[in-house]
């Protein structure tokens, strides 16, 4: 009997043992320094998605003694041929990186990979879910965490600002490539959109035109994408006068703004980066933004003093200063060309979310009908991220076909 | 001035040291310093074993589109639609992975099956732009851009829409294949497939035996000089350039297969990654012939890699290489214009 317990005993350690293998350990703290590696998909000052990972890197090292950055930029096969982010990662890590920033969707798959073949090194990969207990993917690296901003509070602010904003009633959303990211952001516009219409303005929600059209990826591919300077002009010619751009570069205001000139009445919000709108101050109602930098000082400082552990996180603005660079991870500015009363509406709208206000709640339906979230049913952060449709009163595609 | 080797030579050389004058003007000009320039540029292509065997990793799919491209510019054809050729292989090899994913095939027979379905894409989209030649009088270059475009529509189309992976469909790709249908590596840690490289390398030796040692490699040639007096005696031209377009597809769409079986285990959205235009520099550089290309091609593949530690060292724009192939090019097809027509002045 006693053997029997022994090997009961010797059993279970083994299986332990094993289990935390699997598990396995994060790298080891880096200490009083660190270097860390920064892969982005474009040009470092494109005004646009890879500068705000750039300020929000070298926020992040100036704010945490002992940390420096390297980068490499334009990481992406188009522009370094027969490279892989993977193969890239490790040439920062040839010059002393112990932590890569992997920050771009393109990058997720040679993320995996480098954080595999890696397990010495951190990985931060921005923007996606490879590490999300919760979600899909649910992938066990120790060494890799998730980063992402809840844009959607910033898309909705978006929202109300074109509502609020608009003459004809129409607005119109130029999209990228169609998936559940993409289709979220979309969303989170429109739902800000029809908040403001009806509380604000008491109009009635039929009158709302909300239009999608995706020009089919992130930038304009001549002669393969849809021009987006073509499809803005096309909002604005049928009667859109506000464009809300989800693509990473700034057609729809740069096409506003010429047609401001030309005496239109027509507005557009830009994406990504805080200073977007200064390309076009006189159409630009404002800008969603990210600000990585405070997230990614905790990063930073969890690798240095041992307390990584691997995690996703999806951070929201800082309520009481949604634009505070050091605690608000999604951000507002406000462009010249907004009113003073869109701008009340706009600050009345952050003080209602601020106090809880919840537009991901029910009644809602997808686009097809069917239904999404039941009569004050509030939505998961899952059944956002991976929101399979358009949600109803919307008009676009909601899947590629 | 005589026609004979060492001038030529002599003529190339001092066309490179234009070419690195040049871009050591743009240096300064970007008030970079051109000598640690050039050394990092150095150090990243041959300082380690790993950044050599990542030279070669992306001089494969560069010498497989560039053995193609000699076969199109010696019959006169600009096959520009060379990106589109490796975009619609790779696509092929893509759809013949997923094909036999789960059919229980031995993987090495997967892998096989995968490259002679990239090798018939790539064919395949090079004939359109033949037939469109042919038959439709579209000049290559204009037909070739068109089919550019459309490769690319539908390789995106694909990865957001029928091939996108379950969950978020992703600028990433497809679904990464199983590691045990990647090309063989050297080791774990390695990207380099002996494998590919020994394909890379049979196929210029097959390019160059082609044009030197066979009729088919000499009415190529005689096509290509003067298409009007091979048709009269007895060469049927446009079956000779359809070939040609076919054999130049085949093996742009063999590096399109290099790209997903060896180098990113998926399909992606810049799966060409430029090597048609790269591999077009690479033939005009070495005035298509066959015996050179393979160093050329070596050191184009080289620079690209080397260029990546100016950003991360010296915090330079990496495009650097890019401007010292594109002088390179230009500078050697001008000292060849200035050639032949010092020749013709002489009456040579």
């Amino acid at each position: 009997m006693r053997n029997f317990a022994r090997i009961i005993t010797l059993l279970l350690a083994v299986a332990l043992c094993g289990a935390a293998f699997a598990q396995g350990a994060a790298p080891k703290a880096t200490g009083s320094s660190l270097t860390i590696g920064l892969l982005m998909v474009g040009p470092y000052n494109d005004h646009g998605y890879s500068q705000a990972h750039f300020d929000g890197a070298q926020y992040a090292v100036k704010n945490v003694k002992g940390a420096s950055l390297i980068y490499l930029d334009k990481v992406n096969p188009a522009d370094r041929p027969g490279t892989t982010a993977s193969q890239l990662a490790e040439s920062l890590v040839a010059k002393g990186a112990k932590l890569v920033i992997f920050s771009s969707d393109d990058m997720s798959d040679e993320a995996v990979k480098f954080a595999k073949a890696h397990p010495d090194l951190f990985v931060i990969m921005a923007s996606g879910d490879q590490v999300w207990k919760e979600g899909k993917i649910a992938l066990n690296l120790p060494n890799m965490v998730n980063v992402m901003g809840r844009m959607e509070y910033g898309k909705m602010i978006a929202g109300v600002a074109a509502a609020l904003t608009t003459q004809t009633g129409k607005i119109g959303y130029l999209g990228p490539l169609i998936n559940d990211e993409t289709r979220r952001l979309a969303s989170s516009v429109y739902l800000g959109a029809k908040y403001a219409w009806v509380n604000y303005l008491k109009k009635d929600p039929s009158k709302l035109e909300f239009k999608v059209t995706w020009i089919g990826f992130w930038f304009n591919i001549p002669g393969v994408t849809s021009d987006p300077t073509q499809v803005a002009d096309d909002f604005f010619n049928s009667g859109y006068d506000v464009v809300v751009s989800g693509i990473d570069t700034t057609e729809a205001l740069t096409e506003a703004t010429k047609l401001t000139g030309q005496g239109k009445k027509v507005f557009a919000i830009p994406y990504d980066y805080a200073d977007a709108i200064k390309e076009g101050a006189g159409a630009a109602l404002g800008v969603p933004y990210f600000n990585w930098g405070p997230a990614y000082a905790n990063v930073f400082k969890s690798a240095m003093t041992g307390s990584w552990k691997s995690h996703f996180e999806w951070n929201g603005p800082d309520w009481k200063n949604i634009n505070n660079p050091d605690t608000s991870a999604v951000g507002f500015n406000k462009g010249a060309a907004l009113s003073k009363d869109a701008s009340a509406g706009i600050d009345k709208f952050v003080a209602e979310l601020a106090k809880g206000l919840r537009l991901w709640k029910g009644p809602l339906n997808l686009q097809d009908g069917s239904a999404y979230l039941k009569d004050g049913q509030a939505a998961t952060d899952q059944q956002v991220w991976y929101l399979p449709q358009l949600l109803q009163g919307m008009q676009g595609q909601s899947v590629s076909k | 001035m005589r026609d004979s080797r060492p001038n030529r030579t002599l003529l190339q050389i001092g066309a490179i040291a234009l070419a690195l004058l040049f871009t050591t003007f743009v240096l300064l000009a970007a008030k970079a310093p051109p000598l640690a320039a050039y050394l990092n540029l150095g150090l990243g292509a041959l300082g380690s074993w790993e950044v050599i065997s990542n030279v070669l990793v992306s001089w494969v799919p560069l010498l497989l589109v560039t053995s193609g491209l000699l076969l199109t510019f010696t019959v006169g054809l600009w096959n520009i639609g060379i990106e589109g050729q490796i975009t619609v292989g790779a696509i092929f090899s893509t759809w013949a992975f997923r094909l036999l994913l789960g059919s229980g095939m031995a993987p090495g027979l997967v892998i096989l099956a995968a490259f002679l379905a990239g090798m018939l894409g790539g064919a395949l989209w090079a004939m359109l732009a033949g037939a469109l030649k042919t038959f439709g009088g579209v000049n290559e270059i204009f037909g070739g851009l068109g089919l550019n475009f459309v490769a690319t529509a539908l390789n995106l189309w694909l990865i957001f829409g029928p091939w996108k992976r379950p969950g978020v469909a992703s600028m990433s790709g497809t679904v990464p294949f199983d590691p045990s249908l990647w090309l063989p590596t050297l080791n774990p840690q390695s990207r380099l497939s002996p494998i590919a490289v020994g394909i890379a390398v049979a196929a210029i030796l097959v390019v160059y035996g082609m044009l030197r040692g066979t009729y088919f490699g000499l009415r190529l040639k005689a096509v290509g000089k003067n298409p009007r007096a091979a048709f009269l005696l007895g060469i049927p031209t446009w079956q000779y350039m359809m070939a040609s377009f076919a054999l130049c597809g085949l093996f742009a769409g063999l590096a399109g297969a290099v790209q997903v079986a060896s180098v990113y285990h998926r399909l992606i959205p810049s799966i060409s990654s430029g090597y048609g235009y790269m591999g077009l520099m690479v033939a005009m550089l070495v005035n298509y012939k066959a015996a050179i290309a393979a160093p050329v091609a070596l050191f184009f593949a080289a620079l690209n890699v080397g260029s990546i530690q100016l950003p991360i060292v010296l915090q330079l724009d990496s495009s650097l290489a890019g401007v010292l192939q594109g002088t390179l090019v230009l500078v050697v097809l001008l000292a060849q214009g200035a050639r032949t027509r010092m020749l013709k002045k002489e009456g040579l």
